[in-house]
């Protein structure tokens, strides 16, 4: 409920927004809608990216204030790939949120954005972290987020089970998403959706007509 | 290989003409002045045995430890002067914490021993400072990246190990270490051989009485660094004695 008083204080350009992270048997999905709003009516772009890569097989999903957004996770992107080169191993996704979770925490007086950061690593394989407003670290199972996500907290909750197949998560993950895309004002456009695994982080864009359709649309 | 730089061998920030930094040798003579110390990596965990000499009866048993926790995975054997190797022992503790507060996990022992090294190799490069007269070890255990054991000398140069000694008696404790299977061996096994090896080291008729310092992080400890328990050390103690005795008897037999 937070995210939706602050949502119309936030100044400027704002991802109001949908965002999920879903573990399956084997990776991660995460997914995003792709509408940027100013203010409640605005839509000043209807194709931005919400997934920012950070590593390899680690990305970001950006929730609040695109401009504070775009700057932590530039911060962060620096710092864990100095990090990766100064311990000659890929980084732990765990790090990842903690240079994320460290940036929000120590900065959050003046910064506005919540992130979900998700990714493979070898020690402890697939892993979802999110990391909130006043930077709070929780690792989960599955993960919401933006002012999209109040509208699908009754479906996530109902729909998700540990250890599905990469099928049944990317129909979960386009399901919750196109849900809250068609509820919440401030979220739409086309669905943004990568898959990372050891092999690697794979991205695919759904467009608005092949999302689900439900009984009112 | 022992010479004296006249000349070139006041300051840290000269090289002598056959390109030594005499500040940084006559540093680590000041650790081969030091009694003993010896870290042994197994197959599930490390094992480190300090020989710490008593200089006097009136010492409280236990004091001058010269085996340092420096995070709860992690543990530092020493030799040199205990002052310095105290100062960095805090440098090394003050690194991991930084590092788990950043990154969320426990540091990984070969960074440590980098940063570490890096630090001890800042002072000697400036006539200002002098190097650090100490040696120190530092072992670790981990559930993915299993035991792993490191030595930092007064250069600033860091190794990895299966096994090194330090101090005054390093080359005979190296011949005892290079005689083990380490890699076959579990900690259990291990304790009672380091045992064994500080008090074959130990010079009776120079150095009159000791302390042997045990500690253990591994398996058997579930990853965590602590010093061996005394029933468990008390037994080591036990073998290591009866070995040489049983060695002592077999000179007299050939003889």
């Amino acid at each position: 409920m937070e995210r939706l008083q602050l949502h119309s204080q936030i100044k400027g350009v704002s991802t109001g927004t949908t965002i999920l992270a879903v573990k399956f048997n084997g990776g991660v999905i995460i997914g995003s809608d792709s509408r940027a709003s100013m203010g409640e009516s605005y839509v000043s772009s209807k194709t931005i990216n919400k997934l920012i890569q950070v590593h390899d097989r680690i990305f970001c999903c950006i929730s609040g204030s695109l401009a504070d957004a775009q700057a932590v996770t530039k911060m962060a992107k620096f710092q864990l790939s100095f990090h990766s080169i100064q311990m000659d191993s890929p980084p732990l996704v765990k790090a990842a949120a903690s240079i994320m979770k460290e940036l929000c925490y120590n900065n959050k007086e003046e910064l506005q954005a919540g992130f979900i950061t998700a990714g493979w690593d070898r020690k402890k394989g697939p892993q979802i972290y999110t990391v909130a407003l006043g930077g709070m670290m929780l690792s989960q199972p599955f993960a919401i987020g933006g002012s999209g996500s109040t509208y699908i907290y009754g479906y996530v909750d109902a729909k998700f089970k540990p250890d599905m197949t990469l099928e049944e998560a990317t129909q979960f993950s386009k399901n919750a998403l196109a849900l809250a895309m068609g509820r919440d004002n401030v979220s739409g456009g086309v669905v943004h959706l990568v898959v990372i695994t050891e092999a690697g982080a794979k991205h695919v864009v759904v467009p608005g007509d092949k999302l689900p359709k439900f009984h009112n649309e | 290989m022992s010479s004296i730089g006249t000349g070139y061998d006041l300051s840290a920030s000269t090289f002598s003409p056959d390109g030594r930094v005499f500040q940084v040798e006559y540093a680590m003579k000041a650790v081969e002045n030091s009694s003993t110390a010896i870290g042994i990596r197994c197959k599930d965990g490390v094992v480190f045995g300090v020989e710490k000499l008593v200089l006097s009866k009136l010492y409280e048993a236990g004091s001058n430890k010269r085996i340092f926790n420096i995070d709860r995975h992690v543990g530092m054997a020493v030799a040199g002067l205990l002052a310095d190797a105290r100062s960095l022992s805090e440098v090394a503790r003050e690194e991991a914490s930084n590092f788990r507060s950043n990154y969320g996990h426990d540091i990984p022992l070969k960074h440590l021993s980098e940063r570490v090294a890096m630090y001890v190799h800042a002072y000697t490069l400036y006539s200002a400072v002098r190097p650090f007269g100490c040696s120190f070890i530092l072992g670790s255990y981990d559930e993915d990246d299993g035991p792993q054991l490191y030595m930092v000398d007064p250069s600033g140069i860091s190794y990895g190990y299966w096994g090194c000694a330090i101090g005054k008696a390093k080359q005979a404790a190296k011949t005892e270490i290079e005689k083990l299977q380490m890699k076959e061996m579990t900690c259990r096994e291990l304790v009672k051989e380091v045992a064994k090896i500080i008090y074959i080291v130990h010079d009776e008729v120079k150095d009159k009485t000791f302390e042997l310092e045990l500690s253990w992080v591994g398996e058997v400890t579930k990853g965590r660094h602590e010093l061996v328990p005394k029933d468990i050390k008390e037994e080591a103690e036990k073998y290591a004695k009866e070995s040489l005795e049983e060695e002592d008897d077999s000179d007299e037999d050939n003889m």
